[in-house]
């Protein structure tokens, strides 16, 4: 067991792969001599050598046209898109090409790639670096998509999503680079597909994914003191989603709260809501709410970004009201 | 700028590097890419062809030149006006047409149409119809046969519109700094959907002019002559065989009739047209293989075998089922299905 970052954690989950599967390759702005522009990707170019470890232009359509074409030859690809505000300059390749052939072709082709990228706010970069962008990519039928907020998480899914056989989009919280926890050594099994329960308690559910997971658990430590006791479950993957966990834990307490850090409209947890509402609707007792970053742009000053993405207080204060009411 | 016909006259008889057969074969790929748009365009008109299409009559000498220089195990990377590519690959005609007409003998069952056709086990990879989006895919199947060294060159077809969308210079870039087996081969012909290419293009050759920017030689070549385009693509394919990276081919061509099924091209001058239909490759080089002592008897049993393959292909696609639900739900994913929860 060694103690990682989750930015430590992303090198060693692709190094292990790429050790183990020779036709795994990786390639990016910035990721091979430079370590990545997030330290995420240190050490890789030396270990595996510039065949394997390849920087890349400033070209993101050439950079997942090529991974398309790599995974659809025999390779298996891990494509970095520094921030993930750049999907919206290459999305025909991940939404037209990749996410459709499959289907298209009546299952001539299959895609074993993996892109990761940076994603959500924190790190006060302004509207054009910070956005969340999981409901783009759920949104389109073909894409896995899977945020992870631990290091032991990021290790376990970056080899589940690069040995699965079909394209997942892999996002990184930015805000949790830095962040540490305990790592087992080797190989850590993972699936994607399953929620993790992180807590358990019998009067309401928190639901939560990447930057929003530590949050949700302090916000719930927090209520504990109030006498309100939080289930929390970290999603960890959008698509294939884990319902069966999800709606097992929203009945046992009969109240849902949704932690996104993502704009209002169309987010995740709006399809969760109408998921339980469809299947669950009378083990509640009492209205889903949903916690989001207000329908805007990010703000780019410190104090404009805090007020914008949900706070510990500001899902413990939405909680706590909702309870009372 | 000109629009005049490259230069290579009709009839005369040259010294050809291309040997007997493969002439002959090229000239079976021309005809019989020649005979099956002709035949789709037919069952347009009887409305068994749904949605939209996009014919390669006229152009037919690229797809038949690089069919015959390609080897098995290339790649081929076409757009939606990718029929005549497929079928250069040695896709059989009936899956194809029947793809056309919905059917679930259809080379993809139905599920992608006229504008997707991919057939990899004759290594046609796909046919793209967001413009330049295959380029940098070609870019990736490059790098995997350079990785794993396999000796395949990939080849991505497209059209002069495709030159002013950004994918294609990331493409360009992104293939000369990694020394990729990759050949461009841009089919100019003179317009982009329904607009002159010079009117909306910096430059007078779209795709060449752009060659030295990418530090690549500015490559223009006669794309209704089959014997240029074949030696020019047997030295593009050689290149990148031999790991001298990629190339850049502009071949000058026409396209007999509209951009899709729903265009009658009326914004192409008259003398434009008759000048182009002049140098139809099809009655261009069968007169020069005549010329050159291939006997006339042979083409005629070509026709005529192509003729009624062409009939067999079309009583195949029309014999096909209706698709069935069974592939609605179907190969979304790797295992086979489309589930996105449990």
């Amino acid at each position: 067991m060694a103690e990682l970052s989750y930015r430590e954690a992303i090198a060693r989950g692709i190094a292990q792969e790429m050790r183990r599967d020779e036709n795994v390759v990786f390639l990016g702005e910035d990721v091979a001599a430079a370590g990545g522009v997030f330290k995420g990707t240190v050490g890789l170019l030396e270990e595996f050598g510039p065949k394997r470890v390849r920087d890349t232009p400033i070209s993101e359509q050439a950079i997942l046209g090529a991974a398309m074409g790599a995974a659809m030859t025999g390779l298996r690809p891990v494509a970095e898109i520094m921030f993930s505000d750049f999907f919206a300059v290459c999305w025909d390749i991940v939404v037209n090409e990749i996410a459709k052939s499959r289907y298209m072709t009546n299952g001539q082709v299959s895609f074993p790639l993996v892109i990761r990228s940076g994603n959500g706010g924190g790190l006060r970069f302004g509207a054009q670096h910070s956005q969340s962008v999981e409901s783009w990519a759920m949104a389109v039928p073909g894409l896995k998509v899977v945020v992870p907020s631990s290091p032991v998480d990021v290790v376990g899914l970056l080899a589940a999503s690069i040995r699965d056989p079909d394209p997942v989009i892999f996002l990184e919280a930015k805000a949790l680079y830095p962040t540490k926890g305990e790592v087992p050594e080797g190989d850590v099994p993972d699936e994607l597909g399953r929620a993790k329960v992180l807590r358990r308690g019998d009067d309401a559910t928190l639901v939560a994914i990447g930057s929003m997971v530590p949050r949700a658990m302090k916000a719930a430590e927090q209520l504990a003191t109030t006498g309100i006791d939080c289930t929390v479950v970290d999603v960890r993957s959008l698509v294939p989603l884990d319902t069966q966990t999800l709606l097992e834990e929203i009945s046992r307490t009969g109240r849902l709260f949704t932690v996104e850090e993502n704009p209002r409209l169309c987010g995740w947890g709006g399809e969760l809501v109408s998921i339980v509402g469809e299947e669950i609707f009378y083990d509640l007792d009492g209205a889903p709410v949903r916690i989001t970053t207000p329908h805007i742009p990010l703000p780019a000053a410190d104090a404009l970004e805090d007020m914008a993405i949900p706070s510990v207080e500001r899902i413990a204060e939405r909680v706590q009201k909702a309870m009372q009411e | 700028m000109s629009t005049a016909p490259p230069s290579t006259q009709a009839g005369t008889s040259e010294v050809h590097t291309t040997d007997r057969d493969t002439r002959v074969a090229m000239y079976r790929l021309l005809v019989e890419l020649r005979y099956f748009e002709k035949r789709a365009y037919d069952l347009f008109l009887q409305n068994l062809v749904k949605g939209t299409s996009h014919l390669s009559l006229g152009q037919e000498a690229i797809a038949a030149a690089f069919g015959a220089a390609m080897r098995p195990g290339d790649h081929t990377f076409a757009t939606y006006r990718g029929h005549a590519h497929t079928l250069a690959r040695g896709v059989p005609m009936g899956p194809v047409l029947a793809e056309l007409l919905g059917r679930e003998n259809g080379l993809m069952a139905g599920k992608g149409g006229s504008m997707h056709l991919t057939s990899v086990e004759h290594g046609m990879m796909g046919s793209y119809a967001i413009i330049g989006a295959h380029l940098p895919i070609a870019c990736g199947s490059a790098w995997s046969a350079q990785y794993r060294g396999t000796g395949a060159v990939s080849v991505a077809f497209f059209g002069d519109g495709t030159t002013n969308i950004g994918a294609f210079h990331e493409a360009l870039n992104f293939a000369k700094i990694w020394d990729l087996p990759v050949v461009f081969v841009c089919e100019n012909n003179l317009y982009m959907e329904y607009t002159a290419i010079k009117d909306v293009t910096a430059v007078e050759h779209p795709a060449a002019d752009r060659a030295a920017a990418y530090g690549l030689e500015k490559i223009i070549v006669d794309g209704n002559d089959p014997d240029a385009m074949h030696t020019v693509a047997t030295a593009a394919l050689d290149r990148a065989r031999a790991g001298a990276g990629p190339s850049l081919i502009e071949a000058k061509t026409y396209r007999h009739g509209g951009h899709s099924r729903a265009d009658p091209a009326k914004y192409r001058p008259d003398a434009e047209v008759q000048e182009w239909l002049a140098r139809d490759p099809l009655p261009m080089y069968r007169a020069r293989l005549i010329a050159d002592g291939v006997g006339e008897d042979e083409l005629v049993a070509i026709e005529g075998a192509t003729a009624q393959a062409v009939d067999e292909a079309t009583e195949f696609a029309k014999a096909g089922a209706t698709p069935g639900e069974d592939l609605l739900l179907k190969d979304v994913w790797s295992d086979g299905g489309w589930t996105w929860r449990n």
